[in-house]
């Protein structure tokens, strides 16, 4: 069943009934077989991005002046949300490409933004955020990966990067690799951001790692080997990066958040459906008690899921500050999707457990939802400080 | 070159249909409808001859309910340069005929009386009669090119394929023409987030039946050739047959199949 949405636009409703409509011809006739190849030969659907892209929907948060769409985020994260109903690992992507951008539509200069922004927002272009080491997950200020200054004093002109990051979507299928890397040694305020291009010589790519889901967002090592990166490419100040860091991610959460609320209502249709016609003892599963409330607790998670995110995603579009609220919206969306999809394999049984349906498939997908971008544990962090300061 | 799309507001296939009870035509209340998708390769069809063109416009028309000024937007979110939606009481329950009475007057009135070039799907996906591209085409006395699965626009001509089931017929017409267009002609292209921006701006007449001069006579439920006398839902589908297998399963499966005379 499509979620009842209140869109604040007639443009924004627009935009969901188009969502709506590549997501039903395009996504869901191909996600199946496009996961379970991926599992096996590794397989990244560029083409299903080509075709977001040109429809716009690649860039629909950033500002117009950038070649963005300028829409605001309650709307951008009910499109992301409505993707991720038809094809999770493609709501991932569209919310990382988003992550890639926001430092330069944020901290750049207008100089960068010009140069930068009209490609990586045309929608031809994909981008990897290049956080997370092997040492340095959820410690970001642990990192290793070295920006080495060239130039005789003064301003540099250049940098050299060298070092591992890890995890890193999109890598090998990106365009630009938004870098974090170190500039000093003052642990979080030595760190600074850098957008890569692609072609840099001396960037190279691990294997793909062979994940539990999510199969078709590929995600490997990226190693840097005096990867010379241009000065002009550097955002914001040297020791800014964590800063800049952290706020991509505060948004970045609420991508994750929407995208899980989409794959939840995902499991809660699945469920609700097969419910109502499995019968056993003589009736439909759905008539016992024992197991309607079950489900209706998952339209409880998914609908609370939906409005945290979106209370978040409103008091950014006012331009005020919302960074509890988007790791509560992340903790609560993301944990609801992983009870929501696990309770779905219940009510489905045995035929649950099975690839038949795609119930444990949402089951393994709902998983990464508590881990990237900030772990569950991680959010609660953000959040305790923030009420308890 | 200026091309005239007609397209058709049809229920949404995915949804329940019904007829109403009292007149038995179709129940558009409460059904979500859409842009015929037969039309929208129509809709990309003259796009695309007007982009390589480099100049022209593509007007879409409509006949139908207020809620078929949906199918109007839908194309011009495709890229479609202006709409005509005619809408008029006195048209609900018109038969083919009477239909393509309506569009054919508002195709001159469109264009001037001159129309250049007029494109339609093969066939609405709600009533699929399929015969609408030829009346309007007798009344508009153009010739009628119907069921290209490729088309070119030559100086004066337009030239299309038509697949049969036994061969291929490559067909030429002196323009003005109407061509009807398969599903086989081209990959309709999604509306982008320019497209539905764009759209808003875009201007959609909106007539009624006195605008064209056709009086109500001659239109709706009571002037038209055929009526439907009564309606039958389809029963569900009853459970096959079930033959247990008691050492002839394959006898008893071919007699059933030569019962059927499938074999
Ligand atoms: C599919 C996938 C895609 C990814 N994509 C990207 C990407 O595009 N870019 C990128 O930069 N990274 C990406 N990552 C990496 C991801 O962001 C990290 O895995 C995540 O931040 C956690 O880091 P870690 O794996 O090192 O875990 P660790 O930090 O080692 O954590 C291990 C466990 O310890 C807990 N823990 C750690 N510190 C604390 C604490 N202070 N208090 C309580 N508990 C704590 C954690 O919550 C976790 O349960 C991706 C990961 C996956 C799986």
């Amino acid at each position: 069943m499509a979620a009842t949405r209140l869109m604040p636009t007639e443009e924004g409703q627009d935009l969901i009934d188009l969502t709506r409509e590549i997501c039903d011809k395009e996504l869901r006739p191909r996600v199946d077989e496009a996961e379970r190849a991926a599992a096996r030969d590794e397989s990244f659907p560029t083409e299903v991005f080509r075709t977001l892209g040109k429809a716009g929907l690649l860039s629909l948060p950033q500002p117009e002046e950038f070649g963005g769409y300028g829409q605001p985020y309650e709307v951008y994260l009910q499109v992301v949300e409505e993707i991720a109903s038809a094809w999770m690992s493609v709501a991932v992507g569209v919310s990382v490409h988003s992550l890639t951008a926001h430092p330069v539509t944020t901290f750049g200069t207008p100089e960068q933004q010009q140069a930068l922004l009209p490609e990586m927002l045309s929608g031809d272009q994909l981008g990897a955020y290049c956080l997370s080491e092997p040492l340095a997950g959820s410690d970001i200020g642990s990192m290793t990966t070295r920006a080495v200054a060239e130039g005789s004093g003064g301003e540099p002109t250049a940098y050299r990067l060298r070092g591992r990051k890890a995890w890193i979507s999109h890598a090998g299928h990106a365009d630009y690799y938004t870098t974090f890397a170190r500039t000093s040694d003052e642990e979080g305020r030595g760190l600074s951001c850098f957008v890569v291009p692609a072609d840099a010589p001396g960037i190279t790519f691990g294997t793909p790692e062979r994940k539990m889901g999510l199969h078709c967002d590929t995600v490997r090592e990226v190693m840097y080997d005096d990867v010379p990166v241009d000065a002009s490419r550097r955002i914001g100040a040297e020791g800014q990066g964590m800063a800049i860091a952290l706020a991509a991610l505060d948004a970045g959460r609420l991508g994750i958040a929407a995208a899980a609320t989409g794959l939840a209502q995902s499991a809660l249709d699945l469920a609700a459906g097969y419910a109502q016609e499995r019968q056993q003892f003589g009736r439909p599963i759905a008539a016992n008690q024992g197991l309607a409330f079950l489900i209706a607790d998952m339209e409880a998670a998914v609908t609370s899921a939906r409005a945290t995110y979106l209370h978040a995603a409103r008091l950014k579009d006012a331009g005020r500050a919302y960074s509890k609220e988007a790791a509560v919206a992340k903790l609560t969306a993301t944990d609801a999707a992983m009870r929501v999809t696990t309770d779905a394999v219940q009510v489905l049984g045995g035929a649950g457990y099975t690839e038949d349906f795609p119930a444990e498939r949402y089951m393994r997908e709902a998983k990464v939802t508590q881990i990237f971008e900030g772990t569950n544990q991680i959010q609660r962090l953000v959040i305790s400080r923030h009420v308890l300061r | 070159m200026n091309i005239v799309v007609c397209v058709k507001y049809v229920p949404d296939a995915q949804s329940d249909r019904s007829f109403r009870d009292s007149d038995r035509t179709v129940d558009r209340d409460g059904v979500d409808g859409l842009l015929s998708e037969l039309d929208e390769y129509a809709v990309e069809e003259a796009l695309k001859i007007v982009e390589a063109a480099g100049e022209g416009e593509v007007t879409v028309l409509t006949v139908g309910p207020e809620a078929a000024a949906n199918a109007i937007k839908k194309a011009l979110q495709m890229g479609a340069d202006r709409g005509v939606h005619v809408e008029d009481e006195a048209i609900h329950g018109s038969d083919a005929a009477a239909t393509s009475l309506v569009l054919a007057e508002a195709v001159r009135k469109a264009t001037g009386g001159t129309p250049e070039l007029v494109m339609t799907g093969m066939s609405s996906t709600d009533g699929v009669m399929g015969v609408v591209p030829a009346m309007l085409a007798e009344r508009l006395g153009l010739p009628q090119v119907t069921y290209a699965s490729e088309l070119t626009v030559g100086e004066g001509t337009v030239t299309i394929r038509r697949d049969g089931d036994t061969a291929s017929e490559t067909i030429e017409a002196s323009l003005p023409a109407l061509v009807s267009v398969t599903d086989q002609i081209n990959e309709p292209r999604y509306p982008s987030f320019k497209g539905i921006m764009a759209a808003k701006k875009k201007p959609v007449e909106q007539w009624g039946l006195a605008d064209l001069g056709i009086d109500t006579s001659q239109v709706g439920l009571d002037a038209a050739w055929t009526s439907v006398v009564s309606v039958t839902k389809r029963p569900p589908r009853a459970q096959g047959q079930i033959v247990a297998d008691e050492g002839d399963g394959g006898s008893r499966l071919a007699e059933f199949l030569a019962g059927q005379k499938f074999i």
